[in-house]
């Protein structure tokens, strides 16, 4: 795997960083996860904090993600699932008054260092949102958006959207009305646009926040199959509520759950386990997991 | 036990008559019919008196003549070419348009998409503040300030005459600028975060997202607003009475003085022009060319924001 840094010159190991030397995630592993493939890390998070004003949201969560592997979040609403997920692509930090503790390495590179460029990590970070999102503009428009206002220059635009709507296995269901509203389209349909419209910019990494949640299970099921392909070519991070799904696409999974801190009455979202996923749904290492998972969870 | 025969009194079944409530319909409706009396009122108004004019200069005339002369002395003389009328209110328009829309277009932007809650906490207000100077303020303001302060340094103390297109559309420009400003504004944060999320998520930058995304979805809006700019620059009359003068001339020069169709208006009534000469009915053909101005961009408007609605949702 190439490593890109993000930035030209960037020292990736630069000793005077605040965070200190990288610690290894801490994270209960059982023995046997060597079972799946083990890739590369595309992600190292060591204690990575997320703090909306003076509330703080999900408190020091170490892990990694892997490359070319499909990694479930999963956990009870307002655990912070959405917000881990969107400090991946430094999403977070467009809402005021936000601040990131702890360090999340991309290919070994500090993603919040001050030379990166955020807009550059969410090039390569793509990102697919809750409820469909398509700009008001035709299909075709959608995908080429990404390209153009990235200065993309492709061969040809048009072969550009039709293999990214091809890769997002809509290409059928629409090369003949390419130049139609986004909105004419089925919601399913609009989920597969925007993944369309993701994978147009090129992304190493394509980060889902709960993308089935608006969709029926006819549309769940195509999204699914379309996940197990893209995983050939991208790394994915999948936030979703659905238990099915996690088991069903993942091959491992993190169960976030809200904690009770310390200093006061709030709820921090915490990091329980990350396992493989079969290990997380057949003998979970955690109480708490297996509650959750079990329905016992209060 | 015994079972009541009589279903139980729910309070359903009995129809009451509520005259209150007529009476008040009643009310609420001749308040709209009034509304409606007053327009054909005075649509009928300025059509019979602008009949009369027309009896005495043809219509074809009026519309077409460059020179707009009345009275000259004598009472029912003079010429009435109303092109450089609608020149003047055209170019208040253009040039205002070309201060407000920019500037005005260029504040909801920055208020919508980059001020921190703080600055938009102060500009704002700011804002209505200047929606509320009094036009005659802004007026005089323009005659003493933009003119000899700014326009006469810039381009020369020879070319610019005292009143002037240039300041008056500056003027009108000032007002229309929060109009257009706080509408489109409006619009701008009427836009979904979900859009502006989806192409940060895609490496747009804040620009791009402003530009590309936020102002085409804004786009009925921010139409709605500069006609509504647009509208209220050619109805404006004080500002550019003071400003820009009294001389109805066919020009494309904006350092020269001209006339716009509402200060002749002004003009006229604050005059002497005797009821039922030329020059008293030419008001009301002056009225009513304004009116039909007017109510072409209201329907133009309609439609334009009717259409960008379609395309955008
Ligand atoms: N923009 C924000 N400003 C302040 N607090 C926020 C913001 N977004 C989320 N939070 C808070 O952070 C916590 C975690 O929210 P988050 O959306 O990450 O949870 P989640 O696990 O994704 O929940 P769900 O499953 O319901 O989507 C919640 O307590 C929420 O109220
Ligand atoms: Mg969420």
């Amino acid at each position: 795997m190439s490593q890109n840094p993000l930035t030209l010159n960037h020292d990736v190991n630069d000793a005077t960083r605040s965070a200190g030397p990288t610690r290894r995630p801490e994270v209960p592993t059982s023995p046997d996860i060597a079972v799946v493939p083990d890739t590369d890390p595309v992600f190292q998070i060591s204690d990575l904090s997320f703090f909306y004003g003076a509330f703080r949201a999900i408190r020091d969560v170490s892990m990694d993600v892997r490359g070319n592997q499909i990694t479930a979040v999963i956990g009870p609403s307002g655990c912070g699932k959405s917000t881990f997920i969107r400090c991946l692509n430094r999403m977070n930090e467009l809402i005021p008054g936000t601040r990131v503790a702890g360090r999340i390495d991309y290919h070994g590179q500090d993603l919040y260092a001050d030379d990166v460029d955020p807009i550059e990590v969410r090039r390569r970070i793509g990102m697919v949102f809750q409820k469909p999102n398509p700009f008001p503009k035709s299909i075709y428009d959608n995908v080429a958006f990404g390209p153009k206002v990235n200065g993309l220059k492709p061969a040809s635009m048009d072969d550009l959207v039709e293999e990214s709507l091809r890769r997002a296995a809509l290409w059928d269901e629409v090369k003949d009305k390419v130049k139609k509203s986004a909105f004419s389209l089925s919601g399913g349909q609009q989920q597969r646009l925007c993944i369309a419209r993701c994978i147009a910019v090129k992304p190493e990494v394509i980060l889902m926040d709960e993308p089935c949640s608006a969709l029926d299970p006819l549309a769940t099921n195509r999204i699914e199959e379309l996940m197990i392909e893209l995983k050939q070519d991208y790394t994915i991070v999948i936030v979703t509520h659905n238990m099915q799904q996690a088991a069903r696409v993942s091959d491992r999974t993190a169960f976030f759950t809200a904690e009770v801190s310390d200093e006061g009455r709030e709820r921090t979202g915490v990091l329980v386990e990350l396992d493989r996923t079969e290990k997380i749904f057949t003998a979970p290492g955690d109480r708490r997991t297996e509650d959750y998972i079990t329905g016992r969870f209060g | 036990m015994a079972i009541p025969l009589q279903a139980p009194d729910i309070g359903i079944a009995r129809r009451r008559s509520r005259p209150g409530e007529r009476v008040i319909v009643g009310l609420l409706a001749l308040c709209g019919l009034l509304s409606v009396l007053v327009t054909v009122g005075i649509v009928l108004v300025l059509a019979g008196e602008a009949a009369r004019f027309f009896a005495k200069v043809p219509i074809v005339d009026f519309l077409t003549g460059t020179r707009w002369a009345p009275s000259g002395g004598r009472v029912d003389a003079g010429e009435f070419g109303v092109l450089p009328l609608i020149n003047g209110s055209l170019m208040i328009a253009a040039g205002s348009l070309l201060v407000g829309l920019p500037l005005g277009l260029a504040t909801a932007v920055y208020l919508s998409e980059y001020a921190p809650a703080r600055v938009r906490g102060i500009v704002k207000p700011v804002l209505e503040i200047l929606a509320g100077i009094p036009t005659v303020v802004v007026g005089f303001f323009a005659l003493n300030f933009i003119t000899p302060s700014l326009l006469r340094p810039v381009f020369g103390e020879g070319r610019v005459f005292i009143f002037n297109a240039a300041a008056g559309a500056i003027a009108v420009g000032l007002m229309i600028l929060p109009v257009i400003a706080s509408i489109s504004e409006d619009a701008m944060r009427a836009v979904p975060n979900a859009l502006r999320e989806a192409a940060f998520g895609m490496g747009a930058s804040r620009r791009v997202v402003a530009l590309r995304v936020v102002m085409p979805a804004a786009l009925s809006g921010i139409t709605a607003s500069v006609i509504l700019g647009v509208s209220r620059a050619v109805g404006e009359t004080m500002a550019v009475t003071i400003a820009a003068g009294n001389t109805p001339r066919l020009t494309t020069n904006f350092f020269e003085s001209i006339q716009t169709l509402t200060a002749y208006i002004a003009q006229t009534v604050s005059g002497e022009a005797a009821a039922g000469s030329t020059r008293y009915q030419s008001l009301f053909a002056v009225g009513a060319t304004l009116f039909v101005i007017t109510l072409g961009m209201n329907l133009l408007s309609i439609r334009l924001v009717r259409r960008f609605r379609q395309a955008y949702q």
